[in-house]
């Protein structure tokens, strides 16, 4: 909410020309969600210091969201940090208070925009996202910057709560205000990484504009640029293209989410290509088991119908998950509306849940049950293990979890803790096995287990699968 | 002439063109009863006479008529049906849903119909059409009996046609919904005569022995008062007397005071006794000898009374269906060969056990209906209700017992066998073990997708019809799905509460006035008001012991008791934590004696939990303690620059720096309100539970007492464990006393300066009615600080609290109502003992329901 800038430059005063704001006057500029208000708390030959001080109005900013979204609208949206830290609106309010500033102009002294000029910027609050103060550090000491950084506690009554995600942050650099002003402009909202305003083709246009002559050679240049556009991909692809002017780049979507997302742990990406192992792995397997029918429990976002839909050997896949949106997510991951008739048929997804017997899944050849019990709290177990093998009935069913063993092999996990929020229990390689066992018992299945990804010596791999096949 | 149909039959009309059908049809059906093709044709292609179209017509036709049949209604088809192709399918059609098919023939004389013919403006059909339509028409004739129709009216003249004053609807036989009972429908006999006269007479009847006649058969039955009893059939066969039990049976139906359906053993006697060729198997060999002695009249008499007997009967304006041993639900008062057939037979699946015998279709299992099925044919160790049904059939022939069930008492009453007459061919488990789950318990360990999924119509007491809409169940059963414990559990779950009107009050967005005046304005004389609890809504079902949650949830998770928040889940994450403080709460309860005082084995109570930190850390943490973490770092240094920029004389920066000062403040304030609510919590007595109404014990859903009675029994329950338990501040408003009026609303000014969070008015009955129907069952009105955490720390200044005003309330109050009346059905179903399904579809319904949007600061 409050943006200093400093100069020790002599005279200090020559700030008032550059940035063409009067010393001794207070101004205020009309945004759409508040005011903007300049002023200056400091003003000497030695050293001068200008305020932009945004005073956003709550109510407003909740009621312009309620308009552009109406998405994930929650309590969160009446009470949150967005009239106190530096956010898109700084940008905003920096591009409408000082426009010939940061267009490099200046009509009473023009000589001086070009002299680059020790600066000091600080931000009363900031927070970073995914990524904290090492982001912070990354965005601008590459481009000069002396960076400073207190953090705030997240309530001093209860210190055992820790640290907040803010930090005043101290800027301090030799440099031209148009360059200072352009580098705020952009960084400030990539490390918010919450635009107040739908981000769209234009924003795209600003970034290049301001990212002019630094963007392009910033090592942190994709992070920066997805952040600044809220992770949308296509738009951060295009962005990056028309940065790289006709230079090949040769990245795919793909690669750009896994290199956007560096502030993704090491273990999370190593599950991306393990998970992906794993579809293929079921995949062979249900092509194995000679099945036609097949069901996908727990189907995601489609990955293994994506899979099963190359084998002819499929006439009919049925996915089912318990979430809608996902399931929205997944037709329109495998463009199931541009199919032709024939692929459609072969296709079918629905809502549903594995605690509650559904006749539609009834006379399958084959089930896919991937990354799936965990999420399931166990005393609901019996409930999923009745609907599979009592009522569903598949001849093959092909279930996949988590090795709890593996978890040491990922330092942040340290053994303890799960490898996803939700995951409601893991287990051991025995624990899996002697589930399994019990299970084709009692449903009258034979059990085979085997490992999914590369064993470690005593502790097995990081994914183990059961294939259950009926009566033998 | 007079022309009978039966009240649900297909009336098939069947004439040539221009004989007058539509005309007849109309005379004596509704018009909605009447399906012509003629109109079928216009439907589907504009035009009434439109050959072309006759098969999209008839399509049309069938479709409308399966639908009438299948909901029970009679129907008459209007077309000429003089080919016996057409009239075959609406003959199959029939029996599909199980509907006698009458035939009424317009066949009038050929010069009639062709001066009939002349005489259309619209179309005419030609002479030689209708002689030829005649000539297919005489054929038919002959032949409808055996093309299956059960009653053939034909008229074959104009004064036939016209002598025809009514055509009158008889009730089926099996209909007796007048018969509202009570009743004592007694379980399968085979000849245990001893048994049953014993059963009859616990059951309170007097029997008398006098001299027979064809009539009595040599007893004079005397029933409690109007007490009728009902036979599900088997009388004979296996046992050591079938012709006293059939003696005795005849005596009470001739008498009026008993029915009887027939059972499969009954009517192979009958066949027998009428001279077929039967196989003397499964008993009845032993029956045919006791028959050896009987009188050829006795033997008549038998006969014709077993075959007399109707398959099942409709009781209590269809709320009971007796049959021997099946009958789903489109069969219930229909009459077929197919539903002869369920109810003497059943349904088999094709297999075969190990014992050779057919294995029984499961129909039980389906049923969904709403009205209660009694049967027998099956012999059950013990007779159980499953989904609306129960077997009383207890093998008393076989050394178990003969069951009777009273209705509408629902109570079972039974006799042992005094021996084992027969061996059963597959062994009937008469001594399980104590603590096994009874059939509805078994069966309701899983639910069926079916019965929660779609547009649903919830029907509940207090408002009637709740309808949940397909989107809001679509993420009901996502939450469900994911993080709601197991349904055994989940009785009820808690509805929202809106808050009281907005102020009018400058300096006040919610004020007591105003919950209190919503009362009294709708006739309310009498309010509870409560002190509200800043923590978290936790739902606790407590049993007395591990036996009682097996008893009557039929879980076998090993808990006690469970407690989950007002979505359905868990509240503590840690099962050990959770044992612990089940275990506290019924130690308390056992302290209070509350189990005996409430002569139950379990309780459910509404409860707040606190702190609000232990459930809402990560809210806290993220939110809260965010924004004053944000702010607290920001605003110094902002009041700091405006005072430097002030004090060089810029005396404009005075305004700014005045409001942000007052932010300042306001988010000390902020900080300190929630800080309030949050403490840490080490052990079990760090926590607070706070509960605020008993909502249901075995038998009993408390909602007939006033508040008055929960906060003074649940003040008593406090007693028994004053660490955890936190009793309610409460003060009765009398709110026609202006004194007792104002000194609640001094009362809510006090609470909130000290930091709690608001009030809770409810109308001093816990269900309260005015003029539009149910009222709110409470109204909160929330305190002046507390209110920063919901609408921003700066909530309060003058230029954003006018602007707050402008809320409505009226989508929060309609959910806060209909989330109630399902909360409250879901707890009376369950007391009623009613299938899970039941019990769940209205706590589904109410987890769907919050999924509707509303203002989330309300």
């Amino acid at each position: 909410m409050l943006l200093n800038i400093t100069t020790t430059h002599k005279p200090a005063t020559d700030l008032g020309y550059l940035l063409h704001k009067h010393p001794d006057k207070f101004q205020t500029f009309d945004l759409s969600v508040g005011k903007a208000h300049i002023f200056y708390p400091e003003k000497s030959e030695e050293r001068t210091t200008i305020s932009l001080l945004l005073d956003i109005d709550p109510i407003d900013m909740v009621r312009s969201a309620r308009n552009l979204g109406g998405e994930g609208f929650a309590l969160g949206h009446y009470v949150n940090d967005r009239s106190y830290v530096a956010s898109s609106f700084m940008s905003v309010a920096l591009s409408k208070v000082f426009p010939s500033a940061m267009n490099g102009r200046c009509k009473d002294r023009p000589e001086l925009v070009d002299v680059k000029l020790p600066l000091e910027v600080s931000i009363a609050s900031i927070s970073a996202p995914k990524g904290g103060e090492a982001l912070i550090r990354k965005f601008f000491e590459p481009l000069g910057y002396k960076v400073g950084l207190t953090r705030f506690t997240l309530d001093k009554k209860f210190p055992e709560w820790g640290d907040s995600k803010y930090f005043s942050l101290k800027l301090t650099h030799t440099i031209t205000t148009k360059e200072l002003l352009s580098h705020l402009y952009v960084l400030i909202p990539a490390l918010d990484n919450d635009k107040h305003y739908f981000v769209s083709e234009d924003e795209i246009e600003k970034l290049l504009q301001k990212g002019e002559g630094w963007l392009k050679d910033h090592p942190a240049r994709e992070q920066i640029i997805s952040r600044y556009l809220i992770n949308l991909h296509s738009l951060s692809r295009r962005a990056i293209e028309r940065l790289s002017e006709g230079d090949e780049i040769g990245i795919t979507e793909d690669e750009l989410v896994e290199k956007s997302e560096t502030e993704k742990s090491e273990t999370e990406r190593r599950r991306e290509t393990l998970h992906d192992k794993r579809l293929r792995i079921v995949a062979n397997k249900l092509v194995e088991s000679g099945a036609e029918r097949v069901l996908d429990l727990g189907c995601g976002e489609g990955k293994l119908i994506r899979l099963l839909l190359k084998e002819k050997q499929f006439a009919e896949i049925v996915g089912m998950d318990v979430s809608y949106n996902i399931l929205l997510k997944a037709k329109e991951k495998l463009h199931f509306d541009e199919m032709s008739p024939r692929q459609k048929e072969r296709i079918n997804l629905f809502q549903g849940s594995l605690t509650y017997r559904d006749k539609r899944l009834e006379g399958f050849d084959a089930a896919a049950v991937v990354e799936v019990i965990e999420h399931l709290d166990l005393d609901r177990l019996t409930a999923f293990e009745r609907v599979l093998f009592e009522f569903a009935g598949p001849r093959t069913i092909l279930l996949t979890t988590p090795n709890k063993e593996f978890n040491v092999m990922w330092e942040k996990l340290g053994g303890e803790v799960m490898r996803h929020g939700d995951h409601r229990f893991e287990w051991t390689r025995k624990e899996f096995a002697d589930w399994a066992n019990n299970m084709g018992g009692m449903y009258n299945y034979s059990v085979e287990i085997l490992p999914i990804g590369d064993e470690e010596e005593n502790m097995g791999a990081p994914s183990q699968m059961a294939i259950f096949r009926y009566g033998n | 002439m007079e022309i009978k149909v039966p009240e649900f039959s297909l009336v098939v009309l069947i004439g040539i063109s221009a004989s007058g059908k539509r005309s007849f049809a109309r005379k004596f059906f509704k018009r909605s009863e009447i399906l012509s093709s003629d109109e079928c044709r216009a439907l589907v292609s504009d035009d009434e006479n439109n050959q072309a179209s006759t098969n999209d017509a008839f399509d049309v036709l069938y479709y409308i008529a399966g639908k009438r049949l299948k909901n029970g209604l009679l129907t008459v088809v209007d077309a000429t049906n003089i080919q016996k192709e057409s009239r075959k399918g609406l003959v199959e059609l029939a029996k599909t849903y199980h509907c006698l098919p009458v035939a009424i023939v317009l066949d009038l004389p050929e010069k009639v119909c062709v001066e009939r013919d002349q005489n259309r403006t619209d179309r005419n059909i030609g002479e030689h059409v209708i002689r030829r339509q005649t000539q297919q028409l005489k054929k038919s004739i002959r032949g409808l009996k055996q093309e299956g129709f059960k009653q053939i009216y034909v008229l074959k003249s104009v004064e036939d046609v016209e002598s025809v004053v009514e055509i009158s609807r008889e009730k089926l036989y099996n209909n007796k919904k007048e018969e509202e009972g009570p009743f004592d429908i007694i379980g399968d006999m085979h000849g245990c005569f001893d048994e049953l006269q014993e059963l009859l007479i616990k059951l309170g009847y007097v029997i008398y022995r006098v001299a027979p006649d064809n009539v009595n058969f040599g007893f004079e039955v005397i029933a409690p008062e109007k007490r009728k009893a009902v036979f599900v059939g088997d009388l004979v066969d296996r046992g050591p007397d079938s012709p006293t039990v059939l003696r005795l049976v005849m005596s009470m139906v001739n008498a009026g005071v008993a029915y009887c359906v027939p059972g499969n053993h009954d009517m192979k006697l009958q066949k027998w006794l009428k001279g077929k060729q039967v196989q003397l198997t499964h008993g009845l060999d032993v029956t045919v000898s006791q028959f050896e002695s009987e009188s050829a009249a006795f033997k008549k008499s038998v006969e014709q009374f077993l075959y007399s007997l109707i398959s099942h009967y409709l009781f209590d304006k269809g709320r009971l269906v007796v049959a021997h041993a099946v009958l789903k639900e489109e069969m219930h008062g229909r009459g077929s060969g197919a539903v002869r057939s369920f109810c003497l037979y059943g349904e088999t699946t094709g297999e075969t056990d190990e014992f050779g015998l057919p294995i029984r279709y499961d129909w039980a299992r389906e049923y969904r209906g709403n009205a209660k099925v009694v049967y027998g044919h099956t012999p059950v160790p013990e007779a159980e209700w499953l989904n609306n049904t129960i077997d009383i059939d207890t093998g008393c022939v076989f050394g178990g017992k003969l069951t009777a069930l009273r209705y509408p008492e629902e109570e079972l009453v039974s006799v042992k066998a005094k021996m084992t007459y027969c061996e059963p061919v597959r062994p009937i488990a008469f001594n399980e073990s104590e603590n096994k789950l009874t059939s509805q318990q078994e069966y309701d360990d899983l639910l069926d997708i079916e019965d929660v999924t779609g547009k649903r119509i919830v029907q509940t007491r207090l408002r009637n019809n709740i309808t949940i809409s397909e989107e809001n169940s679509i993420a009901a059963l996502e939450v469900m799905s994911r993080f709601a414990m197991n349904p055994k559990w989940l009785i009820y779950l808690p509805p929202t509460m809106s808050p009281c009107a907005t102020s009018e009050l400058p300096e006040f967005l919610e004020h007591p006035s105003q919950a209190l005046n919503y009362y009294k304005k709708r006739g309310i004389e009498k309010v509870l008001c409560e002190e509200k609890h800043m923590g978290s809504r936790a739902v606790l079902v407590i049993c007395k012991d591990i036996q009682a949650a097996i008893r009557r949830f039929g879980v076998e998770d090993g808990r006690m008791g469970v407690c989950y928040t007002r979505t359905g889940r868990n509240f503590f994450n840690d099962p050990d934590i959770e044992k612990i403080f089940i275990a506290r709460v019924n130690q308390c309860l056992s302290n209070t004696h509350f189990w005996d005082k409430f002569n139950t084995d379990w309780v459910c109570l509404d409860t707040e939990l606190m702190p609000w930190s232990v459930k809402a850390q990560a809210l806290l943490k993220e939110q809260y303690a965010s924004v004053g973490a944000a702010a607290g770092g920001a605003l110094p240094e902002v009041v700091k620059a405006l005072q430097m920029t002030f004090d060089r004389g810029v005396e404009d920066a005075m305004p700014l720096l005045e409001k942000f000062s007052a932010k300042e403040k306001a988010i000390d304030k902020y900080v300190k309100t929630y800080q309030n609510y949050c403490w840490p919590v080490d052990s079990i007595d760090d926590y607070k539970l706070a509960p605020f109404h008993i909502l249901a014990t075995e038998g009993t859903v408390h909602i007939d007492k006033n508040h008055e009675w929960h906060m003074k029994n649940i003040a008593a329950i406090c007693q028994g464990d004053s660490k955890l338990f936190l009793a309610t501040r409460y003060k009765i408003v009398d709110l026609n006393d202006t004194s007792s009026y104002n000194e609640a609303l001094q009362w809510w000014l006090d609470l909130t300066n000290n930091g709690g969070e608001g009030m809770v008015v409810k109308p001093c009955d816990f269900i309260a009615y005015g003029q539009e129907g149910l009222l709110q069952p409470a109204v909160k009105c929330r305190g002046s600080e507390y209110l920063r955490i919901i609408y921003g720390p700066e909530y309060d200044a003058p230029e954003n609290r006018e602007r707050l005003k402008n809320r409505g309330l009226s989508r929060k109050q309609s959910l806060a109502l209909r989330e109630f009346a399902l909360g409250i059905e879901g707890l009376e179903r369950f007391v009623r003992k009613e299938p899970l399904r039941r019990v769940h579809e209205s706590i589904f319904g109410v987890l769907a329901l919050e999924s509707e949007y509303v203002d989330p600061r309300l």
